[in-house]
C-alpha cells in the first residue's frame, strides 16, 4: 500500500480517518487497523514536514490507533472471560467515526440550504437612516470588545525595544479619532487601529472610541448580522467638540 | 376588513419589517382581524409571489414570516452589496450541526464529537448570534450549555428545528458503506481469470 498521502485540508483527527477509511475502500465497522494506523501516521509526517502545525488531539488518535493495533494483535482470551469487556478493541472508535460522519453529513446539509446573505437576501434595515438616536444598534459591548481582541490578535510581536513615550491622552485620541470619520465618513472599525504598534495604542483608540459612542458622537453598528463593524460620525463638528470639552473623559491623562 | 385592503396591510408590514413576523404579532398588529384570515391571505401572498416569479418571495422563517430574494437572484444583490459570496468553514458548520441537533450540549461533549478544541469557533458562532449559551449543567465544573438562536434559522432559512432532516435520515441518505473486500461477482464471466488464487 502507498504512503503517499495527498494533502487535503482535515478537521481533525476523526476526519483524517474518515478519509482513509474512504480512500482505501474499507468499512468503518471493519477497518483493517494496521493499514489505517499506518496511513494515518504517514499523514501526521507529511503534515509536520509541510510545517503543518498538528495539533496534539492528532497525537492522541495516533497514539490510540496504536493501542488497538496492539490490543487486536494479542490472542483472543479463551471462554472465562467472554463475558467481561472482551469486545472488540475498535468498538469504541467505530462508535465515535459513526457519530461523527452523521454530523459532517448533517453539516453539509446545513450548508446545501439557502443561507442568508449569501443565497437569499432581506432588505437592510432602516436604522441606519437614523442619526444621533440609537449608538450600538444590534451591537453589544461584547462584540465591540471581541472585534478589539482580533486587532490584538493581528498586532506584530511586541519586540523589546527602548521606549519612547509617546503621549496621546484618550481625549487627543477621540478629536483624531473624529478628524479621521468626518473625513472618510463611514469606516470599518479595525481601519482604525491600522498604523497601531503597540497594544497601548490600540487600547487608547478603543477607549476613545468607547468615549465617543457614549457621548453620541459616533454610532457603531453591522449592516449584517455577520458584517464588519461599522463606525461614523453622527453629529455636527461643532455640537461634538463641545460636548467633547463638557465630558469628563475617563482616563484623562494617562499617557500612551 | 376588506379582504383586499387587509392584503395590502400585510403586504407592507412584511415589507417594512425588519425580523420575520409571526402570526401572535401580525394579529396583534391588525386588531379585530381572525388568526385564520390572516393566515389564508399570507398563504395568497406566499403563492401569489411563487407563481409570478417575483423578485421577492414570501418564506416562511423562525417562526414567521419574512420577505426574502428567491436563490436565482443572489449573484446581483451580491454585486448591488459588493459582496463576495462568504464560505462558510466546515468548523463552523459541524459545530453548529451538532449543536443544532444536540442541544442544549457542553462544549466539552462537542469536542468528544467533533475531536478537536472547539473554543474558537464557539466564540466566533456566539458573537454572530447563531448560538447562545441556554443554561449551566449539572455537572463538574457547571459547564454552560449551548443552544441554537432565532438568528440561526434565519440564517439557514428555516422555520424551526424539526425542519432540519432527522440524524436518522441522514444516516440513510448517506452513501451505503462499502462491504469490504467483496469480489466483484457481476463481471466473473466477460472477464478473463486474472490470477489463481487457490
Amino acid at each position: 500500500m502507498s504512503t503517499q498521502v495527498q494533502l487535503e485540508i482535515f478537521e481533525g483527527p476523526l476526519d483524517l480517518l474518515l478519509h482513509l477509511i474512504k480512500k482505501n475502500e474499507v468499512s468503518i465497522t471493519d477497518i483493517p487497523i494496521a493499514t489505517i494506523t499506518k496511513q494515518y501516521l504517514a499523514t501526521l509526517e507529511l503534515m509536520q514536514g509541510l510545517n503543518l502545525d498538528v495539533a496534539g488531539e492528532y497525537l492522541i488518535m495516533a497514539a490510540t490507533l496504536m493501542y488497538i493495533k496492539s490490543r487486536m494483535l494479542l490472542p483472543p482470551e479463551e471462554g472465562d472471560e467472554e463475558d467481561e469487556e472482551e469486545g472488540d478493541p475498535r468498538e469504541e472508535l467505530v462508535r465515535r467515526l459513526l457519530e461523527y460522519q452523521r454530523f459532517k453529513e448533517a453539516a453539509g446539509d446545513l450548508e446545501k440550504r439557502e443561507i442568508l446573505s449569501r443565497d437569499v437576501f432581506v432588505r437592510p434595515s432602516a436604522a441606519q437612516a437614523e442619526v444621533g438616536t440609537v449608538t450600538f444598534e444590534g451591537l453589544s459591548i461584547f462584540d465591540l470588545i471581541s472585534a478589539l481582541q482580533r486587532v490584538l490578535e493581528l498586532l506584530p510581536e511586541e519586540e523589546f525595544h527602548a521606549v519612547t513615550l509617546e503621549k496621546i491622552s484618550v481625549r487627543d485620541k477621540m478629536n483624531l479619532l473624529l478628524d479621521h470619520l468626518y473625513r472618510k465618513g463611514q469606516v470599518v472599525f479595525q481601519s482604525l487601529f491600522e498604523g497601531a504598534t503597540s497594544r497601548l495604542e490600540v487600547v487608547v483608540t478603543f477607549l476613545a472610541l468607547l468615549e465617543l459612542v457614549k457621548i453620541r458622537a459616533v454610532r457603531a453598528w453591522q449592516e449584517e448580522r455577520l458584517g464588519p463593524i461599522l463606525i461614523e460620525a453622527s453629529a455636527p463638528l461643532e455640537e461634538v467638540s463641545e460636548r467633547i470639552k463638557n465630558e469628563e473623559v475617563e482616563g484623562e491623562g494617562n499617557g500612551a | 376588513m376588506e379582504r383586499d385592503r387587509l392584503k395590502s396591510l400585510l403586504e407592507s408590514l412584511l415589507f417594512a419589517a425588519e425580523d420575520p413576523l409571526t402570526l401572535p404579532r401580525l394579529g396583534g398588529l391588525l386588531e379585530g382581524v381572525e388568526k385564520d384570515e390572516i393566515l389564508s391571505v399570507l398563504q395568497e401572498l406566499l403563492s401569489e409571489y411563487e407563481t409570478q416569479g417575483r423578485g421577492f418571495r414570501l418564506v416562511e422563517v423562525a417562526g414567521g414570516y419574512q420577505m426574502r430574494t428567491p436563490k436565482e437572484n443572489a449573484d446581483w444583490i451580491r454585486r448591488l452589496h459588493q459582496t463576495r459570496s462568504a464560505r462558510l468553514s466546515r468548523a463552523t458548520l459541524e459545530t453548529l450541526a451538532i449543536i443544532a441537533y444536540k442541544q442544549p450540549i457542553t462544549r466539552a461533549e462537542i469536542e468528544n464529537i467533533r475531536g478537536v478544541d472547539v473554543e474558537g469557533v464557539l466564540s466566533a458562532l456566539l458573537e454572530r448570534r447563531l448560538i447562545r449559551i441556554v443554561a449551566r449543567k449539572d455537572v463538574l465544573g457547571r459547564p454552560f450549555l449551548y443552544g441554537t438562536t432565532a438568528e440561526f434559522l434565519q440564517f439557514f432559512n428555516l422555520k424551526d428545528l424539526t425542519q432540519l432532516p432527522t440524524l436518522k435520515e441522514i444516516e440513510e441518505m448517506a452513501v451505503p458503506q462499502i462491504p469490504p473486500t467483496e469480489p466483484a461477482e457481476v463481471r466473473e464471466p466477460e472477464a478473463p481469470p486474472a490470477k489463481s488464487e487457490e
